[in-house]
This record gives C-alpha cells, structure tokens and sequence, in this order.
C-alpha cells in the first residue's frame, strides 16, 4: 500500500498534466533535523533556516487547496510527496493551523462505530505512527489508551457494539470493568455511590494524544520542502465555474486560474462550497476546550464520558486538558462561555473529585461542521474539478493523514479511493449514509 | 451571557431554550418528490450573519419564539414575524 516517495530519486509522477515545469525550483532547502544536528546547532550558535519561506501568488497553479490546516496541508504534502504535483497552492486566510488543527483536543483513536469508519480512522492512526519518522519532525505522539465511559445499559451495550466491529477490523479495542477502570486511573471515582456510577468502558489500547501544533509545522515543512507555496493571510473571495468546471479562484491577493480546487476548510466550509455552487448538508456549531494549570503527572491515559460531555486527558506539560460536546446550537462565534465552565467543571468532578482545587488556566473555541450522520463528506462534488475534504465534526484532527492521503489519490485520478468511497456527498442522495453518532458525538 | 427575547417573559439566558434552527417546513409525504424529501431531511441553511430561527422555551414558559441572531456575533433581536 504504502508507496515511496517519487522527489527521493528527483522523479516526478508518470501522469504528463501533473509533471513539474523543468527548472522550477523545489522549494525551501530542507535542513534533517537529528540529535547530531542539535549538538552542532549548539556548539556553533548558528540559527536554524526558515522551513517555509513567503511567496508571490501565482497566477496559475495546479492544484488550490483552500484551508491552511491539518487537512489542507496533509492534502498538500501527499499530493507532491506521491503523486508528483508541483503546483500546489495551499491558501488560507489567517495563520497556518489557526482553525480547527490548533483549536481540537488532540485525540487520536480508530475505535469507531461503522466498519468503513473503522477502517478509515484506523489508516489515519498507522500514518500518525510513523509520521515523526515520514516528516522528520517530532509530533510527539503518545499512545497511551483511551477509556470511553459507560455509565448506563445503553451506553455499556455501544461499548460491546464498538468492541466487537473493532475487533472484526483488526482493532485492539475491549470493554473492561470498573476494577480494570480503577486501575488504570486510580484518580477516579469508580464507586458506586456517585450520581452517574460507572459500569464498564471500551479501553483502547493504541488512541493517545498527540502535540498537534507539530503535526500542522510537520506537514507545512515537508511541503514546503516539495515547493508547495503556502499562502497565509490570503481570503478566497470567490471561485469561477464555467460550464460546470472550476476555472479559477479569487483572493484577497490576487486571482488564480487553475482546473482543481480542494475545500479543506473547517467553519467556513459551506460558506466556500457556496462560491462553487455546491450545496453541503452541513452546519456550524462551536466546540469549547479549557486547560487547566500544569500539575504533576497523575493521569496517563485519555478518559471519555459520553453521558457527561466530558474529555479529559492530561498533557507532557503536566495541564488537564478538558473538551466538551458541541455547543447546542449553530454559531460561527469562538467566543467562550461561563455556561460552558461551569457545566465542564461539575462534570469532572463527578469523575475525578480530587480535582477540586485544580484551577483552569483557559479556554477556547473552535467551529465544528456538523453533518447529519456524523461523518465526514470527502470527494468530488457535482462541480468538475471542486472537491471537498469538509464535514469534520468533531472528530477531523484524528482523520487529518488519511484525509490527505486519500484526497490526493483522489485528485489525481479524479474518482474517490476505496477508503473514502462511502463517505462521498452523494450520499445524502442515495441514502447510504454512515452513522457515527454513537461513537462520534462526544467520545473522542 | 447570550440572551434570547422571549415576547412573554422578556430577555431570558440562552441555556433556558432549545435551539430549533431556521424554519424548515414538512414537505407533505403524500406529495413531496424525493429530492423535496431529500432536502427536507439533509439541507439546513448555514448562513453567516442574521438568521431568523425557532428557539423553544423549554425552561421557561414553553412556548416557540421566533428570533433573528447574528450566527457571528450571537446578538439576538425580535424577529417582525413575532410569537408563532
């Protein structure tokens, strides 16, 4: 499956539209970063080169990925790292990894519901295994298990449910006791006297957490390294379709003509596909996270509880990092609330009671674009040469490898790879739809 | 906090209400084609900026309120259709 990079030997793909322009430059030199190069860097005080460098907007480019996030970089990346696309624009209107990819918990687990999301949200967790190694960056990832809570019959039969489509597709996934709960975590409240006790959970060995700032600065620096130009601060204010085929994009810096245009936008993504004229089952709510101060390190796995609303796992700076269900209405607002503290801190509580003193130190917002069967809708859509990587929920920052594994083979051979055939927009036509609420809603 | 003007007992916190979104009309199952019904069940408008919609009084006096919000800035106002 896994194909060798065509830039080691200065190959270029076997497609002629997507060969790259002779004599063009391959992009910022790329340093190898290693424990040796660190030691010298620190004998000789040299500073270390700039991994991506400010470009002019091109007037035409191959490929416009629009959405300079995990999705869209990744996007980027693959697309020049295996199939040999030189012209790649990634756009996006603030910073790189300003949205969702620097705003999510930080989770990443495959013990979904569905066996295509299973399937699906497993490859993502193998890429995020050897990525360290693939973009010669540190991402930090730590797999340390994941619990999902079960605090009712219904929520303990979904646990069985999962473990058993988990175990079908190879996933290391069983639902344990609350004497296995309690030794993994013996910060938590397993008793039975508590307003919401535990009966059991689905442990999962390999989900984890990973530092996700490092994953966006990975990707941004392999691309770069391949000639991807990043362009930040630059607004897509509109996108040309003539007879049904993308012709162009419109920025704040200029316009772009090219024939592929990828949505990997998060928040905004229907507010893009409009310009396109394409219509996504799909609305916006906010998703609010808080971090508390750094403690020393007590809890060594990722706990979810879906009847509480409540994620909590704890960083290698030593800060609890809580997350929360989506707000419960549409908003393109980031903006916190107190509702939101106050019912967060009520529910650790009632998992963790010796938390009480433990002060939050802040909290956050980021958009979620929630479908209707919580799942992603990744493919090309009824326009030529428009496609999207969009409808990420909750659960994008996970997907983020796959998504642009899968896109570029997308792109490039224009029809959707097996691993994202059931999660095409057309779905919504046909009725097949991929339900992931049981294991999407909160547990991340 | 958000707050939503409710037309009979004045402006009262968002966490007393039930969001129900944009007004989104049953298409008669009798009659609907299929892409009507299609659209029904998958096709909300997501917009950017006023909206009117549906919140319900849930903690409160129980009745539906129409409301135009800023989906960017959360601000609330009566909407002109008023009470339905």
């Amino acid at each position: 499956m896994k194909k060798r990079p065509v830039v080691k030997k200065g190959q270029t793909g076997d497609s002629g539209a997507w060969r790259a322009s002779p004599g063009r430059s391959r992009g910022t030199p790329r340093p190898r970063y290693s424990a040796l190069r660190l030691v010298s860097k620190g004998f000789t005080q040299g500073d270390w080169a700039k991994v991506w460098r400010q470009h002019d907007v091109e007037p035409r480019y191959d490929v416009v990925i629009i959405g300079g996030g995990l999705h869209g970089l990744a996007t980027a990346y693959y697309l020049a790292a295996y199939h040999g696309v030189r012209k790649i624009a990634v756009l996006d209107k603030g910073y790189l990894g300003g949205g969702g990819s620097g705003r999510n918990t930080a989770i990443v687990r495959s013990n979904y519901l569905t066996p295509e999301g299973v399937r699906f949200y497993d490859r993502s967790l193998k890429l995020y295994e050897n990525l360290a190694g693939e973009l010669n960056f540190n991402v930090m990832f730590s797999q340390r298990g994941h619990l999902t809570l079960a605090h009712n019959d219904g929520g303990l039969r979904t646990m069985r449910w999962r473990a058993e489509v988990n175990k079908t597709q190879g996933v290391d996934s069983e639902v344990i006791d609350p004497d296995e709960i309690k030794k993994l975590v013996p910060s938590m409240d397993t008793s039975d006297r508590t307003r919401y006790p535990i009966l059991g959970a689905l442990y999962h060995p390999p989900g984890g957490i990973i530092r996700h700032d490092a994953v966006v600065w990975g990707y941004a620096r392999a691309a770069a390294g391949l000639g991807v130009h990043l362009h930040q601060d630059t607004e897509v204010t509109g996108i040309d379709v003539h007879h049904g085929r993308v012709t162009g994009v419109r920025t704040t810096r200029g316009n772009i003509s090219t024939a592929t245009v990828v949505n990997c936008t998060a928040g905004w993504s229907t507010l893009i596909s409009e310009m396109a004229g394409v219509e996504m089952p799909v609305t916006t709510s906010p998703l609010q996270a808080a971090v508390t101060e750094p403690v020393k390190p007590f809890l060594d796995t990722v706990v979810v509880s879906g009847s509480l609303h409540v994620y909590v796992s704890q960083t290698d700076r030593g800060e609890l990092v809580f997350g929360a269900s989506v707000d419960p209405f549409t908003s393109y607002s980031v903006r916190g609330s107190l509702e939101f503290v106050e019912g967060l801190a009520s529910n650790v509580l009632k998992l963790m009671p010796g938390l009480s003193k433990m002060r939050l130190l802040r909290q956050w917002s980021g958009l979620c674009d929630m479908t209707p069967d919580y799942s992603p809708i990744i493919g090309p859509t009824p326009v030529g040469g428009f496609f999207v990587d969009v409808g990420w929920g909750t659960y994008g920052f996970k997907a983020g490898p796959v998504a642009g594994e899968a896109m570029a083979e997308c792109i490039v051979s224009d029809r959707s790879p097996e691993i994202i055939a059931d999660f095409g927009l057309d779905r919504f036509r046909s009725g097949r739809l991929v339900g992931e609420k049981g294991a999407a809603a909160v547990g991340h | 906090m958000m707050q939503i003007p409710c037309p009979w007992c004045g402006p009262r916190n968002a966490t007393e209400f039930r969001h129900h979104g944009p007004h989104a009309p049953r298409p008669d199952p009798a009659t609907a084609s299929a892409e009507e019904w299609r659209r029904y069940l998958y096709l909300r408008p997501n917009p950017y900026g006023p909206v009117e919609e549906t919140w319900y009084h849930a903690a409160g006096c129980r009745r539906f309120v129409s409301v135009i919000r800023d989906t960017f800035t959360n601000a609330t106002q009566w909407s002109e259709g008023g009470p339905r």
